[in-house]
């Protein structure tokens, strides 16, 4: 089975600040891959580099065999049209209509005829259960109501790759799990690969066919959810039981 | 050592000043590459509607304050021109020297620091809100471009608005001047429009209006550079807006400086 996308020993410095150190990851079409870590620990960066907004360093960033950082902006943007990304905090355009929303990258960048375009929204708002949503502007929802909004956004495209930068923080727990089963089923309907940046424990297990765990800039365990549960790592089990005991503690942030 | 401090200093300033101009060419540049790549598709580079509201504020709603600040300046100038030439007689000159002063120069300036303030601010502080929410950012992560999405219809109307922004001013600098004479100097509205018409020439017209499209660019690239630059959540916008303003307006007046001290050397 061959990679839909691939990290090669990627470095990601700020100024002197490293955030990635060396990252290597591959995720397959079909495969949803959870990624944990600490807060301001570069995963939201992570999703970045995928996405061709920030460059790497040094190493590579494979998207479907091509690599990221040297594509062409045309070419790029092409690509991008590939992968949906839902924000850790929605980046809704706050002048348009949540209509507007989720019909910008239809209109702009495909030729679907308007009452298909109607037709998928309204789908898609059924979907994240936000029906009769379409008129309202995102600064009359709540957060957890633009996160949906997000969600549908990133999904209307049909992606390949699904990017999510913590799809379920901020939300009750039903509609919690109503966001991971969606999150499950597009992926298993379209065979589209997902990574899944999250805190929350029960969701990452639910979602996550795999799981890896960021930490001080590298990947220091990747593996099926049965066993990262039970990983003798002492920053993974610290991180799986929540615990205030082990190596995470106060002064955390990687140099 | 010491006396070396100001070069020192003008070097920075000037090195400052070149990486700033270098990115604005490279936003436009960009910008049209954006367009081009979308167009290619056989599509309109932006949404019409975008545009419109884009018109709509930057044209149409400024032209109350454009008008009536050129209204009143156009006043006073004839005002205080007047009775200066009326000491030799010569008050007759005060419409063609108005004429002059605004087709040339006043028209376009005063128009591009009202509308700086008036619109250049608000892309700035439109934009940079949209950065620091990473509205921006998922424009550019969906592949819509945001160069082309966003600032091309505010630079595009910003430019094509700006001419007549200027027409609109000088005919109001014209009207203030109208006023005066004809209640101060006793000169007719016939003899008034032939003292017009006789100023006016064709090269400051044109030259006026090659100014407008000129510092309406200027303007609308640097508040969409300063907006898309934003860093430092609200207070950023703030300061970010604040910048916008002050530089558009001194890069405005350096502009129109430069421009008259080549027509000045210029063999006619
Ligand atoms: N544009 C930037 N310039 C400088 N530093 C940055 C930039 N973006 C992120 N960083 C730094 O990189 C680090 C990682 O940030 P990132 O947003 O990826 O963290 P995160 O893992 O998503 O955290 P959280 O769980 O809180 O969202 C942070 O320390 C942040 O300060
Ligand atoms: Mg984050």
């Amino acid at each position: 089975m061959s990679a839909l996308v691939e990290l090669e020993d990627v470095v990601l410095r700020f100024g002197p600040k490293t955030v990635l150190d060396g990252v290597s990851l591959q995720v397959s079409p079909g495969e949803r891959l959870v990624v944990m870590g600490q807060s301001g620990g570069g995963k939201s960066t992570l999703l970045r580099l995928i996405l061709g907004i920030l460059k790497p360093t040094s190493g590579r960033v494979i998207f479907d065999g091509t690599e990221i950082s040297r594509l062409p902006r045309r070419q790029l943007n092409e690509m991008r049209q590939r992968i949906g990304m839902v924000y850790q905090y929605s980046a809704l355009i706050s002048s348009l209509t949540v209509r507007e929303n989720l019909a910008l990258p239809l209109e702009e960048l495909t030729d679907t005829p308007a009452d298909e375009i109607d037709e998928k929204i309204r789908s898609m708002l059924t979907a994240v259960d936000m029906e009769g949503s379409e008129d309202k502007l995102p600064a009359e929802l709540s957060g957890g109501m633009r996160k949906r909004i997000g969600l549908a956004r990133a999904l209307v495209m049909q992606p390949e790759l699904m990017l999510y930068d913590e799809p379920s923080a901020g939300l009750d727990p039903v509609v919690s799990s109503v966001i991971d089963e969606l999150i499950i089923r597009t992926s298993e309907e379209n065979q589209s690969a997902g990574i899944i940046v999250t805190h929350e424990m029960d969701s990452a297990f639910r979602i996550g066919t795999r799981m890896a765990m960021l930490y001080q800039g590298r990947i220091i365990a990747d593996d099926v959810p049965e066993k990262f549960r039970q990983s003798t790592n002492p920053v993974v089990a610290q991180f799986v039981s929540g615990s205030t005991e082990g190596p995470i503690g106060e002064g955390r942030t990687a140099p | 050592m010491a006396n070396r401090e100001p070069m020192v200093a003008i070097g920075r300033a000037l090195r400052s000043f070149l990486a700033t101009v270098s990115s604005l060419i490279w936003l436009l540049l960009d910008m049209i590459s954006e367009m081009a790549d979308h167009m290619r598709r056989g599509r309109l580079p932006f949404r019409r509607s975008v545009f419109f509201a884009q018109t709509e504020r930057a044209g149409l709603n400024s032209v109350p304050l454009v008008a009536m600040v050129s209204f009143f300046l156009g006043l006073t100038m004839a005002l205080l021109t007047g009775y200066q030439l009326r000491t030799f007689g010569t008050e007759r000159l005060v419409p063609g020297l108005i004429t002059i002063a605004f087709w040339r120069e006043l028209g376009p300036l005063m128009t591009s620091v009202i509308i700086a303030a008036r619109i250049g601010a608000s892309y700035t502080a439109e934009l940079g809100t949209m950065t620091v929410s990473e509205e921006v950012e998922a424009i550019d992560a969906m592949g819509l471009g945001p160069l082309r999405f966003l600032v091309a219809p505010r630079l595009v109307a910003l430019v094509l608005l700006m001419p007549s922004l200027v027409v609109a001013s000088n005919l109001a600098a014209l009207f203030g001047t109208y006023l005066i004479c004809a209640f101060s100097f006793n000169i007719s509205l016939p003899v008034f429009a032939d003292l017009v018409r006789e100023a006016l020439i064709l090269k400051d017209v044109v030259q006026g209006m090659l100014k407008a499209i000129l510092f309406g660019l200027l303007i609308a690239l640097i508040a969409c550079y300063r907006g898309l630059t934003v860093q430092g959540g609200a207070a950023g916008v703030g300061t970010a807006t604040t910048s916008s303003v002050v530089s558009s307006i001194t890069t405005v007046i350096g502009f129109d400086t430069f421009i008259n001290m080549l027509q000045v050397n210029a063999p006619q």
